[in-house]
């Protein structure tokens, strides 16, 4: 038996499908495409049940891609039983969809969720009378609680064919004739959720409070983070991991090109995590014991604040802003993503509509949004003289991210659509869900983003052992020296920045940079190129042509923005 | 009587009737899928500064749509404010 879960976006969908399903659950790009859909299957007795979360959609219409998807789904799978779930407190828009499921003329099964909240609002839905002028059975279940889930479960068996009809410029006229028999409103105040959900969205007090939410997240994000590694990750890799490490070492004589690569060069006889360099050692580090403590808590703050129902006011909020940038504000989300990990954050730039909002999107996360990997190494560079770099470095990334979006939009051929996306009310994050997508974050993080780290440790390692470093480093210094004041040695560091950035910011630090030239470094190890697993990720998003282009308005707008930065600041500040 | 004025025109807080949906078939049917057609009664809740989106209510839905779509949105005006 196939079931397809279908309904409008922000009706609870997903929390009855993950109230159903275990944890093997597949997210799976449907072919062709880039909109993620979710299968997962139950076994009732001795028949197993697949389960389909097809996207969220309004109508079989479609109006976007992710609709588009949804309706190929419900065309490819014909013998599946139709389970359409609709949001008791909206019943009249969530309807629209129903009246054009029930023309498919397939067994359906109809199920009320958020129930609870529906009767909290004084609204009464009457389940009888719905189930017979549909002409299939109707469940009332709170897919939070897992009321009623059970009670779906076992009529999914009694799911018919609807007997209702209705024509495309009929459907409203028909829903209202529905509403009138089904629903009772009692008459209700204003409550104190709904006026919250007012203030955010009015330009005052709305931009002051994305300010402290923000602010808020990224204090909770530097709290968990640093926790994580002072009592799980720092104990765990010098205390479990670095001895291991020392023994491996010693078994493959502490020298040699082999030891070199796997565990790197030995700073007194031990390992160091920030200089050894090899891949059992500083790779390893770098993305588990530095970053992955980090990506945790950023995307348990962000999928907090997305399960509240924010962000799309903070898209709201922003729209002015990103419109100037050639996006709308739904573009804050990539944006958001970039900053614990930039993979994920330009996978997600496939919630944008048009080539030309993936391209400015992606392109401006890569090259102006640094991830936590590059903020702590950022941190490690300028902020070695106190807080003043480090903000320099951030304002200057600002400030081209603000510029090169003004001119990519005009440069960049294409449509930037206006933004179009429902307010839902807030409410109480489920809680499975919120585990699971943090998991499935975190995981994107550690299949998409590691390999690719890692690969890119060995790669870097290899060419610095075949001089082709040195020799790039040599050819390439005219412009490290004349435009952006490094030093002749730092030339070498900025090229290994191409595939390892740890390792060109371990280059870095004993060359005794002023304040100065350790602010352009950072701008331009942040800038010039991203780590090799956005870069794969980007080639997979944008396609090799793209990529190209991208790749050169990195380059060339970080040799700018050092060159600028070189002539204006002052040698000593 | 009142005067048809577009919903980037109307005041935040005031109802109106839509009249009219000046769009291409894809806007109107994508305002369609939410319920928002001709003859609907839609709230104003908000608006941005310098153009920013629009955001309306119909029944228990808030959406929020670009200013020039709000543009295309004509309504009669009600009288009275919001409660």
């Amino acid at each position: 038996m196939k079931i397809l879960l279908m309904g409008n976006p922000n009706v609870g969908k997903s929390a009855i499908f993950n109230r159903l399903t275990g944890t093997e659950v597949i997210i799976s790009n449907y072919p062709g495409t880039t909109v993620e859909f979710s299968r997962g299957s139950i076994k009732r007795g001795d028949t197993r049940i697949e389960i389909i979360d097809v996207p969220g959609t309004y109508t079989l219409e479609p109006t976007c891609r992710a609709e588009e998807i949804a309706v190929r789904i419900l065309e490819n799978e014909p013998d599946s039983i139709i389970v359409n779930v609709l949001a008791a407190i909206n019943l009249e828009r969530s309807l629209f969809l129903t009246m054009q499921l029930v023309e498919k003329k397939r067994p359906m099964l109809v199920v009320l969720n958020m129930w609870d909240e529906a009767a909290h609002a004084g609204i009464h839905i009457d389940c009888e009378i719905l189930q017979t002028m549909l002409g299939c059975p109707c469940v009332p279940t709170c897919a939070i609680s897992g009321q009623g889930i059970k009670h779906m479960v076992e009529k999914l068996g009694e799911a018919r064919i609807p007997v209702l009809s209705s024509a495309p410029e009929r459907r409203w006229d028909d829903i209202g004739r529905i509403i009138v028999r089904v629903q009772t409103v009692r008459h209700r105040h204003h409550n104190v959720r709904e006026r919250i959900t007012d203030a955010t969205v009015y330009p005052f007090p709305g931009l002051v409070v994305a300010g402290i939410i923000l602010l808020a997240s990224f204090a909770a994000i530097r709290w968990i983070g640093e926790g994580l590694i002072n009592a799980v990750f720092e104990p765990l890799f010098e205390q479990c991991w670095k001895p291991v490490a020392i023994h491996l070492s010693a078994a493959m004589g502490g020298r040699g090109i082999v030891h070199d690569l796997i565990i790197g060069k030995l700073i007194d006889g031990q390992i160091d995590y920030g200089q050894s360099f090899g891949l059992l050692t500083t790779g390893l580090f770098v993305p588990f014991g530095a970053v992955l403590p980090y990506v945790f808590a950023f995307y348990t703050v962000l999928s907090i604040l997305e399960d509240i129902g924010y962000l799309p006011r903070l898209a709201v909020i922003s729209d002015v802003l990103m419109h100037r940038l050639g996006l709308h504000g739904l573009a804050v989300m990539p944006m958001l993503l970039g900053f614990g990990c930039n993979v994920p954050g330009i996978l997600s730039t496939r919630i944008l509509e048009t080539r030309k909002e993936r391209f400015i999107a992606a392109t401006l996360t890569a090259i102006a949004v640094p991830c936590m990997s590059l903020q702590a190494m950022v941190a490690g560079l300028a902020g070695r003289h106190g807080v003043r770099g480090l903000l320099l470095v951030f304002c200057t990334l600002g400030v081209v991210w603000v510029v090169l979006g003004v001119i990519l939009r005009r440069l960049v051929k294409g449509e930037s659509p206006e933004i179009f996306v429902e307010i839902p009310p807030y409410r109480f994050p489920d809680l499975r869900s919120l585990f699971k997508k943090i998991a499935i974050r975190i995981k994107w993080f550690l299949k998409e983003a590691v390999p690719f780290v890692l690969l890119g440790v060995f790669i870097a390692d290899l060419l610095y052992m075949l001089g082709v470093i040195e020799l790039a480093g040599r050819i390439l210094s005219p412009v490290t020296t004349r435009i952006m004041g490094l030093p002749a040695e730092a030339a070498g560091a900025i090229v290994v920045g191409f595939l390892r950035k740890d390792v060109a910011v371990g280059m870095l630090a004993p060359l005794n940079l002023t304040l100065k030239q350790l602010v352009i470094a950072s701008v331009v190890l942040s800038m010039f190129f991203p780590c090799i697993a956005t870069f794969v990720t980007m080639v997979r998003e944008l396609g090799i042509k793209d990529m190209a282009k991208s790749a050169a308005i990195m380059i060339l707008s970080s040799i700018v923005a050092a060159g600028i930065l070189n002539l204006v600041l002052p040698a000593a500040f | 009587m009142s005067v048809p004025v577009s919903m980037s025109a109307l005041k935040a807080g005031e109802k109106g009737i839509i009249a009219a949906i000046r769009g291409g078939p894809g806007m109107v049917r994508r305002l369609n899928a939410l319920g928002i057609y001709e003859g609907k009664t839609v709230t104003k809740v908000s608006a941005q500064w310098m153009h920013g989106p629009v955001i309306i209510r119909v029944g228990a839905t808030d959406v929020a749509i670009g200013y020039g779509m709000a543009g295309k949105i004509i309504v009669l005006p009600e009288a009275k404010a919001l409660p």
